[in-house]
């Protein structure tokens, strides 16, 4: 048995980098980019590296298990790399390369500590994806969100203070009720490794299992927390909206940890194989999600500024993968999985282009004078002096385009592939009679209406912008911030030829999921490193 | 003892869900530390309650688990408290900014209109 290191080198890698620059000064910052950005580059290599291994037949089952410290799991901590676990890995990697090189010329150079949390919040997301103990995964969310906190502040003004003081009252109350959650689960099963309570829970003492089931449904609140499934997501279109582009884009994928951490543990606790305790939370989770879709609609609709409509859009894209995430049924997953990377990078896109499309009506100097003098920053950050990337108005608009066939889901783009996958799934059930119940109409039904009037939404906003202003000034944006928007557009677009392929791959990782002897196979025997010396 | 505990765990948490849903922020700052108090006591209890049984075995000796007091909540409770300490110390610095960047400590950033 070969060690996988490779599969702590997500963790590692950005823990050394971000520690390595903290001490130097802001007058480096060119180094520390360089660092920062090569860091990424990394994870974006490491991310591959697994992917490859985890699909190419590297490990048995494609589950990659490293054992921190050599202890044998269940008393150890135990690190997992799957099939999605890669693909988030490769997901966060291509996001924060975005959001970074967006951030080269400015938003990296106001505030001191830029970098070091950045690199410390993508520790914490590789930790949430990777780690397969649930106090493990407390620890990795908290450092993920203590990042966040420091980054949501990034770029201080009255506006970030108020949207980062809800953000941090709600989150520390939800870090809170996910120690509950943990602690009734240990007190219940004795133990907080997943494959190990994949096994116990179909063996679970009867006076247990309420027990249990507190335990989990408070755990899964701190989850609905972080994913805003209503009524849980008040704080989310403020925060996203406050926040500076870069780091709201990262954010964007932290509303996904949520929805990845519910997928994982409620096909691993609550499958078929379960027991009594089968079946546990569904419905909570396809009609908290329909409500969220509702929530997040309306608040499309009745909002006028682009940061807040990104935010909504978020609210919506992860009402519906909770929506989907409960509605149990594996082709359906499969389509979610599609959903949940190409809403993503439509919303990251989007929230990294409403900076430059307010450029159109705001001089860009404007909003970094409070900045600059609250943290008295001397070195000046180049103004994106740019040559004017020759017609500058054409670009917006088409990256605008594209942002919004891609979140209202019409064709050509990734989000028409997803929408009609979901109908598919939705249509062709697998099990039972082969009748469609009122849930799946009822789940369709608003995924096309909340289509419908994300179109409506942007079109408002599009119209207002593009054409109706008469004050354009022909805004100047330096290669930088085009080049990142540019990609992850693109990205949607390879997306959407290489369906097949992205499908296919997404089945066997759902497939996975939807075993977890498979995981307690792989992970309980305990494949221990032998000793130096001594034979395996 | 154990209605004892849970009072307290229940009475100390109640105290700090009041606390946060009040309009000033070192009320709010208040009420998140007694509930990550009441949540961590919670933890503890949750490996059972045990009198006078400390997990430590002599050197030499084999350790008997039925008669030892659980570990493992005890090591995730220290945890627990380290990082509630830390992200409560860091909540505490936004509110000062805020303080001074708002001049009002009300948790909106500004004075309700009376």
């Amino acid at each position: 048995m070969t060690v996988h290191h490779l599969v702590i080198l997500p963790i590692l890698l950005p823990l050394l980098c971000g520690a390595v620059l903290v001490p130097f000064t802001q007058g480096r910052h060119e180094l520390k980019f360089a660092l920062s950005y090569a860091s990424v580059l990394g994870l974006l290599v490491t991310a591959c590296a697994l992917m490859v291994q985890a699909d190419g037949g590297a490990w048995p089952e494609g589950i990659g298990v490293y054992l921190a410290a050599n202890w044998a799991a269940p008393f150890g901590i135990a690190l997992v790399a799957d099939r999605l676990a890669a693909l988030m890995l490769l997901l966060t990697a291509v996001l924060a390369l975005a959001s970074l090189h967006f951030a080269m010329k400015r938003w990296s150079r106001i505030g001191v500590h830029f970098h070091s949390l950045f690199q410390f919040l993508l520790m914490g997301i590789n930790g949430a994806f990777l780690t397969h103990d649930l106090f493990n995964l407390f620890v990795f969310f908290e450092v993920m969100l203590a990042a966040s906190y420091g980054l949501v502040l990034h770029g201080y003004n009255a506006e970030r203070l108020r949207a980062s003081m809800q953000y941090i009252a709600v989150n520390l109350a939800a870090a809170l009720l996910f120690l509950i959650g943990t602690a009734l689960i240990y007190a219940s099963t004795g133990t907080l490794n997943m494959a190990d309570l994949a096994v116990r829970i179909s063996a679970i003492a009867p006076e247990n299992i309420g027990l249990l089931k507190v335990g989990v449904a408070v755990l899964a609140l701190a989850f609905l927390v972080k994913s805003a499934m209503w009524p849980l997501g008040f704080w989310l279109p403020t925060t996203y909206a406050a926040a500076s582009p870069p780091v709201a884009a990262m954010l964007v994928l932290m509303t996904k940890v949520g929805a990845y951490v519910i997928l994982r543990l409620w096909l691993l606790l609550f499958g078929d194989e379960a027991g009594a305790a089968a079946g546990f939370g569904y419905d909570a989770l396809v009609w908290g999600g329909m409500a969220t879709i509702v929530f997040g609609a309306a608040g499309m609709l009745s909002t006028d500024t682009a940061g807040r409509m990104a935010g909504y859009s978020a609210v919506v894209s992860s009402g519906t993968l909770l929506a989907v995430i409960g509605y149990g049924q594996p082709s359906l997953v499969t389509a979610g999985l599609y959903y949940l990377i190409g809403s993503t990078l439509a919303v990251a896109a989007f929230l990294l282009l409403i900076e430059l499309i307010d450029r159109i009506r705001t001089p860009s100097a404007a909003m970094l004078a409070l900045t600059m003098e609250a943290w008295a920053v001397e070195d000046t950050p180049d103004e994106p002096r740019g040559k004017g990337v020759p017609a500058a108005m054409a670009f917006l608009s088409l990256a605008f385009t594209a942002c919004a066939l891609m979140i209202a889901g019409l064709p050509p783009l990734s989000g028409f592939v997803a929408k009609f996958s979901m109908f598919h799934a939705l249509l062709n059930p697998e099990s039972g009679s082969g009748s469609i119940d009122a849930t799946g109409w009822t789940l369709m039904a608003l995924v096309v209406v909340s289509g419908l009037i994300a179109i409506i939404s942007m079109m408002r906003f599009g119209v207002r912008t593009f054409w109706a202003a008469e004050m354009v000034t022909p805004p100047r944006l330096h290669l930088s911030e085009v080049a990142p928007v540019t990609a992850l557009l693109l990205l949607s677009l390879a997306m959407t030829v290489q369906a097949r392929p992205l499908f296919d791959y997404l089945g066997r990782a759902s497939a996975d999921l939807h075993d977890p002897g498979r995981y307690a196979r792989q992970v309980l025997p305990g494949p221990v490193v032998p000793k130096p010396g001594e034979a395996p | 003892m154990e209605l004892a505990l849970s009072l307290a765990i229940g009475i100390i948490f109640g105290a700090g869900i009041w606390l946060l849903l009040r309009p000033r922020s070192f009320q709010v700052l208040t009420g998140l530390m007694l509930m990550s108090y009441a949540v961590n006591l919670f933890i503890f209890v949750m490996g059972r309650v045990w009198l006078d049984q400390p997990p430590l075995t002599p050197a030499g000796s084999t350790p008997d688990p039925r008669v030892l007091a659980d570990p493992l909540p005890q090591a995730l409770v220290l945890t627990a408290i380290v990082i509630g300490f830390a992200t409560t110390a860091l909540y505490l610095v936004v509110m000062i900014g805020a303080r001074g960047l708002t001049g009002t400590d009300h948790v909106d950033g500004e004075e309700p209109e009376l």
